[in-house]
């Protein structure tokens, strides 16, 4: 449950991360992508948030600018009390071990030449003053607390299969004690059964370590399952953010209903019947965004105002903010 | 779906194996179904089960060593593809047979713009000029939702987010409008609403092509959905095939029991944990003398350490490799 007493371990405020597009001979800035285009979020500490929302809405730019992998465009990013968004690389050193991130693809993020030791071992090389034996109990920890058997240590990745790599992946992560974790699809190639261990494992690391999470997903049930409250993107900014049950039992906005309507049911006679909103219209592109409302284009339930007026991300119930004009207060817009 | 109709795709006594230093990998083993034109056929199971080496085989496309295929006929068009010439092969593979291989990261070359990977097949199989070949790539591109499609032809795959890319590789394979497309969790990286419509386009091209599908995907929901048969694969073999409804109404392999409470849901009840099934994949190892789902499976008896259980006609067009007989809850008697 949502402890109210929680602080915020991450802040995020108006983050924008905008790509430039270059063109022509002289490769000329013509544009830019805004792949994340102004949101503000809290990760409190201990809770996981999910981060869900359309292909190319900007979700991995998000994590990634969040950890600054990075220079973003603009916005404020703290994260334990330090104001990170304008760090340089150089400064952001000594504070990387606190933040670490585990990736989708399990496959292209393990360097096949390396042993899982070496994988794992490789941030204490880089971040600490360890000697060689208290690097070795080490990886030894971390591999038992991650499930996997100690004597593989000096298998290579192509030996293990998806599960077990993306263990390796955290394992790795995990080395450095790390506070905040952004997990950008950590299951989505792995089969059920190892989905539900891998998510057991993120689980029960988050109780022994008091990990906080970002999980990136598009699985919506995973999501049900391992968050504390989501947030919803779409076209690059938070449309909807709330605590987990509320989303689920009453999400607020149109693109939310949509996303929640088109979860695939494992039932054939549902799946075959249900009532699905399929969404219309044009999918607008991050780099030449509606004037005004981002979802407009595409929306069920479309006013004359959302092609007017942008609508403002509030808060619209106690933790449960929204930014559609079908649930702002008509007074707070009329200027 | 024309019942009657003559396989387009028909795939017998399949058998591929891995030579490692540390010895054979049996990878699939003794693998046999076929496609109907028109046809989806979903194919699910565990991690290493078989499932994208079965494709690969059949496809040519695995490298020999380390790869084996030891036995085994692939019938297309008249043709038994496993002993045709290279160049056959490459002339079917990407223009008649279409497909998507899991993994797009490393499926696109960073080198080129992704309309120029387009282009590629457009032009090798359908002959089609430079300009021809680029419209309709940027067709191909708006047909799988890609946004302001034609001005990103000219991107590189690294300004594509990972859903966008897998929709490249998805255009690539139905770039010469297939007779069969083979996907292999094409849908993994993409949100629910833009699969939804990758899986709607499948359904109409298959209306107005009369194109076959299969598709690999661990996503039980868009089997239920999109599926007309289903394979299941466990092990390097096919425990369970049944046209969609029995499948989900009456799984007869334990293993496919087992997958079916393994799913978290939208609604309902939250379970405090999720269920896996316990215990470990086998090792693949040797060809296989027992039931490979032995050591993991709740109503194991002696009979199934002793024999490699067949495909068990149960009705229906639907069979089971077991020996526990699900529907009397005892040994089954053959
Ligand atoms: N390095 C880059 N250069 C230019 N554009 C980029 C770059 N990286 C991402 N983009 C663009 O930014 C947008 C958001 O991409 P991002 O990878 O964050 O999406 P995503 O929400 O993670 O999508 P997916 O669910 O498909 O992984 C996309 O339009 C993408 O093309
Ligand atoms: N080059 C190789 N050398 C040795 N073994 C291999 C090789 N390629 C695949 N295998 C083995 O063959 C088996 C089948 O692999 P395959 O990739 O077909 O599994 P899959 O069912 O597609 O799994 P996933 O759902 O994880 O994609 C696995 O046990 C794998 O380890
Ligand atoms: S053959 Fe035996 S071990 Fe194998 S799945 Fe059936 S009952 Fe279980
Ligand atoms: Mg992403
Ligand atoms: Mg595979």
């Amino acid at each position: 449950m949502l402890d109210q007493t929680r602080k915020p371990l991450v802040r995020v405020r108006d983050l924008k991360m905008h790509f430039p597009i270059h063109a022509g001979l002289l490769r000329r800035r013509v544009g830019e992508v805004k792949a994340v285009d102004g949101i503000s979020f809290d990760v409190m500490e201990g809770e996981t948030l999910g981060l869900v929302g359309e292909s190319g809405c900007g979700k991995s730019t998000c994590g990634r600018a969040v950890l600054r992998l990075y220079d973003i465009t603009s916005g404020e990013i703290s994260i334990d009390g330090r104001e990170i968004g304008a760090l340089s690389q150089g400064k952001l050193r000594p504070i990387r071990p606190t933040m670490q991130m585990v990736f989708q693809d399990p496959q292209a993020s393990l360097n096949p030449r390396m042993t899982v030791e070496a994988i794992i071992r490789e941030p204490l090389d880089e971040h600490t003053k360890l000697s060689a034996a208290e690097k070795r109990d080490k990886v030894a920890e971390l591999m038992d607390a991650v499930g996997l058997n100690r004597n593989f240590a000096k298998r290579y990745p192509h030996a293990f299969s998806g599960g077990q790599r993306q263990r390796i992946g955290i394992a790795r992560a995990l080395a450095l004690n790390p506070k905040f974790i952004v997990c950008d699809e950590p299951i989505a190639a792995l089969d059920v059964s190892i989905q539900a261990q891998v998510v057991n494992l993120l689980e029960d690391l988050q109780e022994q370590f008091g990990l906080t999470y970002l999980f990136i997903s598009h699985d919506l049930s995973m999501v049900r399952h391992i968050a504390t409250r989501v947030a919803v993107m779409y076209l690059g900014k938070i449309v909807e953010l709330a605590p987990r049950e509320a989303l689920y039992r009453d999400p607020l906005h149109p693109y939310t209903k949509a996303l929640l309507s088109a979860v695939p049911e494992p039932d054939p006679a549902l799946a075959r019947s249900t009532e699905r909103v399929i969404l219309k219209g044009d999918v607008p592109s991050p780099s030449n965004p509606p004037k005004a409302c981002n979802f407009c284009t595409r929306c069920p339930a479309v006013m004359d105002i959302c092609k007017q007026i942008d609508p403002e991300y509030q808060e619209v119930q106690p933790g449960r903010f929204v930014a559609c004009h079908l649930h702002t207060d008509p007074t707070t817009t009329a200027g | 779906m024309p019942n009657v109709a003559a396989p387009v795709l028909d795939v017998q006594g399949l058998k591929t194996v891995f030579k490692t230093r540390g010895g054979e990998v049996h990878a699939v083993n003794d693998v046999s179904f076929s496609l109907k034109p028109g046809e989806l056929l979903g194919v699910v199971g565990e991690s290493g089960s078989g499932k994208s080496v079965t494709m690969m085989s059949l496809l040519g496309l695995l490298p020999s060593p380390p790869a084996d295929i030891r036995r085994g006929t692939v019938m297309f068009d008249g043709k038994d593809l496993l002993k045709v010439k290279p160049q056959t092969l490459r002339a079917v593979r990407g223009g008649q047979i279409g497909f998507v291989f899991q993994d797009p990261m490393t499926s696109l070359n960073p080198v080129y713009t992704v309309g120029m990977q387009i282009m590629e097949p457009l032009r090798k199989h359908m002959g089609l000029r430079k300009a021809a070949a680029r419209n309709r790539a940027g067709e191909l591109l708006e047909l799988v939702g890609i946004p302001d499609a034609r001005r990103r032809l000219d991107d590189y795959p690294h300004q594509f987010s990972g859903g966008m890319r897998q929709r490249v590789m998805i255009a690539i394979a139905l770039a010469c409008d297939p007779k069969v497309l083979i996907a292999d969790e094409p849908t993994t990286a993409l949100d629910v609403t833009i699969q939804a419509q990758i899986l709607d386009l499948m359904l109409e091209l298959r209306e107005k092509l009369g194109m076959a599908v299969i598709w690999i995907t661990h996503d039980l929901g868009v089997i239920a959905g999109i599926a007309d048969r289903v394979l299941v694969m466990y092990g390097g073999q096919i425990v369970e095939h049944a046209p969609v409804q029995d499948l989900f109404r009456d799984p007869q392999h334990p293993y496919t029991r087992a997958l079916l409470k393994t799913i978290p849901t939208i609604s309902g009840e939250r379970a405090k944990r999720l269920t896996v099934i316990e215990g470990q994949p086998p090792l693949m190892m040797d060809a296989p003398a027992s039931c490979p789902f032995r050591a993991r499976c709740d109503v194991a008896f002696d009979r199934c350490a002793r024999e490699n259980p067949p495909r068990f006609d149960v009705g229906h067009g639907h069979d089971a490799a077991c020996f526990y007989d699900a529907r009397t809850g005892g040994p089954r008697n053959a």
